[in-house]
């Protein structure tokens, strides 16, 4: 199968790495950059836990090409550092395993920054396209709304 | 205490939220081949033969398996090749193994190789396979090889039976006036781990095998494999990182063989084995189905005076963890209630399903379904609030288990107690029917359920100390981090022991079997208790040590010397003392002069007085300690459709001490939202031919987020004597009451009695038609 080089704008670093047309962008991320943060699941879109951000928007890496992510900006969760919704899953104790976790703050991420004011009923049409197998979700909701609460003005 | 009881913060957090952690499949150092299985697409059939040889022609294939005679593997009974001869015995059994350079070659390779089977007869439940007659699914059972007290039975499907036989059942019938009988069924299902599993083997010249593997049990990996292929056990290594959630899945010893196979195959180059979701979800052990009949006889106060009970487990094609499920769900058959009668027959069933291994309560959120099931109905038929019956039989000190153990204020907890706080977090004297409107009726169930582990009589935790040149401390477990945040928890018992700093202490994450000490397997939440114990000692260990050190140098007996804050001192002055940096290699004199040596601490522990049961009435000691619970759900019930909403969820649970809050919360919550899954909509759909219809997280839907209840978790802390600072295991107990509770309520709303799991509306709906036509 033909291959093809591209150069990909990942965590705020140009990377050029070589590709088959077919090579997801999940398995791009893996195998030729080295970032095991986004995690396989499912390959299918069913989990989540593959989620990465490109230009702000989640997004499920394992139904991308890596090739449709030319000229976008993509950021995984190596791509965070210290940030709130960070710190906060580590204070509410929302995660177990860990595997879910970088899709879920991917997740989360975006949505705080899409929605800072998000009520119940959109954060529950964002987070409900990813499984956690071991909390209880109501960990990550407190996360989550803790944040929320802080980047209200004033708040 | 300082650190008991504290959230204090995970070990593992600050990796697991940078994306840091690292699972098996994350490491990927030089070159490492793929290998690929096929499956089998059908539950039961003849191989006919296998044709390889377009598969062979894919560039990068290095080697294909197919065919081939192995030593047969399994743990009980030996009675399951690696990759299947002959014929296969599930939807989802290996076939052939394909190594390759890359994995879309070894993918493109394995979907060119063609198998040609001959259908046979499908045994499609454990019922069936019962049946005289039935279709056998192993042709040669009297000649595996098996541990002492299996007892497969020719001819039949029968892989083991462990039978309880305790009292007089005469008695027992001749002085109950109300009698139920029901049965109830459900089939398997599975655990569903984010982290699909994997493994890797390399075999290097000098035969020292090195495999990493996302398993709750490499040292069984590296005993099994040594004992299966007749390898030197000192020469296996076993690696395991984080684990990316396991709930009993990763305790089966399966991809480590095969990748070890596929290894030996490309003389041994190193070979990773990757499950695909749908692989993961069939070809990988799953979760026990089970069909069961419970009759209970209960005297005019309602106090249970007889019980007659029959398991009947689908262990699916091969019996694996089964038999020891089976096991388990003979020896606290009963739920938590004391019943001087009892008649038990466990029997672990071969059937063409996917084999299973241990879930999350080990036969116990299963048979509770049944018992607490039945409960409701002997309260109904009595006329009795239901959690007052099970109040006036709850299981309690002075009173014997189904295997006879003396139970104690000790080794039991206190469910009378977790009854009374459930029915105060739950609003239980509210009603257990409040009507909205029309249309909707919130409705609660409740259950109760118990649970010893029971592990390996034998079986060891250890637990080695060492120090850093700064006075911190190292602390090195067989404990796999599957979630639990255990390896924490081991870490506050260190530093409440030593009165230190938690954060002085760094906890080793991963395990591999030559140099971290054994911890029997990350099962049955045994981890904080056996693993605490072995903390314990090996702490004591430390403290004479550096007191022996420092009363040398401080001219004071050992006895007059504390510790605490990283510092040994003399109790009457603290002031005069040493810090560990000091002397946790030896003390150093102004002219160099060194008395002492590096300190490395040691503890090991092993449960006392476990015994194997008898095999005709099962008596014998199974388990340490039984933990104990009640549990209540309320959901919104649509009269219209059938369909209803999760409104709460409550476990009282007796943790017997607390050993870090959230954590513990955290269990409790996780496992409940399990178990509420298990109940209210994960099976397998099996079609006639024994395929699973549903292999995907799209068809096999776990809890989303949002559809999660409240959830209320009320603690009781009774102190277990030989648990860590009074801790009783508590891993898995959330889960195992959500099936009878949430079957109890939905039962109640719709007004039918509901036998079967999933509880979805279909089947509501299916009891309203059944009921309907039976009374015209």
């Amino acid at each position: 199968m033909a291959s093809k080089t591209i150069t990909l704008h990942v965590n705020g670093e140009v990377r050029t790495i070589t590709v088959r047309a077919s090579d997801t962008l999940l398995f791009a991320l893996r195998g030729k950059l080295g970032l095991t943060g986004p995690k396989p699941g499912c390959l299918n879109g069913d989990c989540g836990a593959c989620t990465i951000n490109v230009d702000g928007w989640p997004m499920k890496s394992c139904l991308m090409l890596a090739v449709e992510a030319v000229g976008k900006e993509v950021v995984t969760i190596e791509g965070l550092h210290d940030t709130p919704i960070q710190r906060a899953f580590v204070e509410e104790f929302a995660f177990q395993c860990g595997y879910c976790t970088p899709g879920f703050i991917m997740n989360c991420h975006s949505l705080l920054k899409q929605h800072p004011d998000a009520d119940d009923r959109i954060i529950k049409e964002w987070l409900e396209s990813n499984i956690c197998r071991c909390t209880s979700y109501i960990e990550i909701e407190k996360a989550v709304k803790s944040v929320l609460r802080k980047e209200e003005p004033g708040g | 205490m300082e650190v008991i009881g504290k959230s204090v913060i995970r070990k593992d957090a600050a990796e697991k939220v940078t994306g840091r952690a690292k699972y098996t499949h994350d490491y990927q150092t030089g070159r490492i081949l793929s290998c690929k299985m096929v499956i089998s697409p059908y539950g039961h059939a003849k191989i006919i033969s296998i044709d390889t040889s377009n598969a062979q022609k894919v560039p990068g294939v290095r080697a294909i398996i197919a065919g081939k005679h192995y030593p047969l593997t399994g743990e009980a009974i030996r009675d399951r090749p690696p990759i299947a001869v002959e014929k296969v015995r599930y939807h989802g059994e290996p076939v052939a193994l394909v190594v390759a350079d890359t994995p879309g070659q070894a993918k493109t390779a394995a979907d060119l190789i063609k198998v040609q089977y001959e259908l046979l007869p499908v045994v499609n439940s454990p019922t069936q396979a019962f049946q005289k007659g039935a279709p056998l699914v192993h042709e040669h059972l009297g000649e595996y090889k098996k541990e002492e007290d299996s007892h497969p039975v020719p001819g039949t499907n029968i892989a083991t039976l462990y039978k309880i036989r305790k009292g007089q059942m005469d008695k027992g019938w001749a002085e109950s006036e109300t009698v139920v009988e029901a049965s109830f069924s459900f089939a398997p299902s599975d655990h569903a781990a984010m982290e699909t599993r994997c493994a890797t083997a390399e075999i290097k010249p000098d035969g020292t095998i090195i495999i990493m593997t996302s398993s709750q049990a490499p040292f069984m990996v590296k005993r099994l494999i040594a004992d299966y292929f007749g390898e030197d056990m000192g020469k296996i290594i076993v690696h395991t990182p984080l684990v990316g959630g396991a709930f009993g899945g990763k305790a089966s010893v399966q991809l480590e063989v095969l990748a070890y196979l596929a290894s030996k195959a490309v003389g041994g180059e190193p070979v990773k084995l990757l499950n695909s979701r749908e692989e993961d979800i069939i070809t990988s052990p799953c979760h026990i189905g089970l069909d069961a009949t419970v009759k209970f006889g209960a005297d005019r106060n309602g106090r249970i005076r007889a019980a007659e009970i029959r398991y009947l487990w689908d262990g699916g094609a091969y019996s694996d963890k089964a038999v020891d499920v089976t096991r388990s769900g003979a020896v606290d058959c009963t739920g938590p209630y004391d019943i001087e009668n009892l008649w038990c027959d466990s029997y672990c069933m071969y059937t063409n399903h996917p084999y299973a291994s241990p879930f999350r309560g080990f036969s116990h959120s299963e048979l509770s379904f049944a018992i607490e099931r039945t409960m409701d109905l002997l309260a109904q038929k009595l006329n009795m609030d239901p959690l007052e019956l099970r109040y006036i039989n709850a299981i309690k000190p002075g009173d014997t288990t189904p295997t006879r153990v003396k139970l104690n204020k000790s080794n039991v907890g206190n469910l009378r107690k977790c009854i009374d706080k459930l029915k105060e977090l739950f609003n239980w004297d509210e009603g257990i029917i409040k009507e909205v409107n029309k249309r909707y009726v919130r409705v609660k169930g409740v259950s109760c359920s118990w649970k010893t582990s029971t592990i390996d009589s034998d079986a060891p935790s250890g637990v080695i100390l060492t120090f850093n040149r700064d006075g911190s401390i190292n602390l090195m477990s067989g404990v796999v981090e599957i979630g639990t945040g255990t390896k924490t928890v081991l870490a506050q018992i260190l530093a409440e022991r030593l009165k230190m700093d938690v954060d002085n202490i760094h906890v080793r994450m991963e395990v591999d079997t030559q140099t971290t000490p054994e911890h029997w397997k990350t099962v049955a939440s045994r981890g904080t208790f056996m693993g605490g114990r072995a903390v314990l000692r090996a702490a004591e260990d430390v403290i004479q040590q550096l007191k022996e050190v420092a009363a040398c140098v401080l001219k004071a007996p050992k006895d007059d010397l504390e510790i605490a804050d990283s510092r040994v001192f003399l109790r009457d002055d603290p002031s005069i003392g040493l810090h560990f940096k000091d002397i946790g290699y030896g003390y150093k004199y102004p002219n160099g002069e060194t008395i002492g040596q590096q300190i490395i601490g040691r503890g090991s522990y092993i449960l006392r007085h476990l015994t194997h049961l008898d095999p005709e009435t099962g008596a014998g000691k199974p388990g340490p300690e039984w933990t104990v619970a009640a549990y209540g759900v309320e959901i919104e019930f649509d009269k219209r459709d059938y369909t209803y909403r999760l409104i709460k969820a409550c476990t009282v649970v007796d943790i017997g001490n607390v050993m870090n809050e959230k954590a513990a919360l955290g269990q409790v919550m996780g496992a409940m939202s399990m178990g509420l899954a298990f109940a209210g909509r994960e099976t397998f759909y099996f079609d006639e031919l024994g395929r699973v219809l549903n292999p995907q997280l799209r068809t096999y839907r776990p809890l989303r987020y949002g559809e999660n209840p409240q959830y209320v978790v009320g603690f009781v802390e009774t102190p277990q004597l030989d648990g860590p600072y009074g801790a009783r295991g508590v891993g898995e107990h959330g889960l195992m009451g959500m099936p009878g509770a949430l079957g109890n309520a939905l039962s109640n709303a719709a007004g039918v009695s509901l036998h079967h799991l999933p509880l979805i509306p279909e089947l509501v709906w299916r009891a309203k038609e059944a009921a309907k036509n039976a009374s015209i």
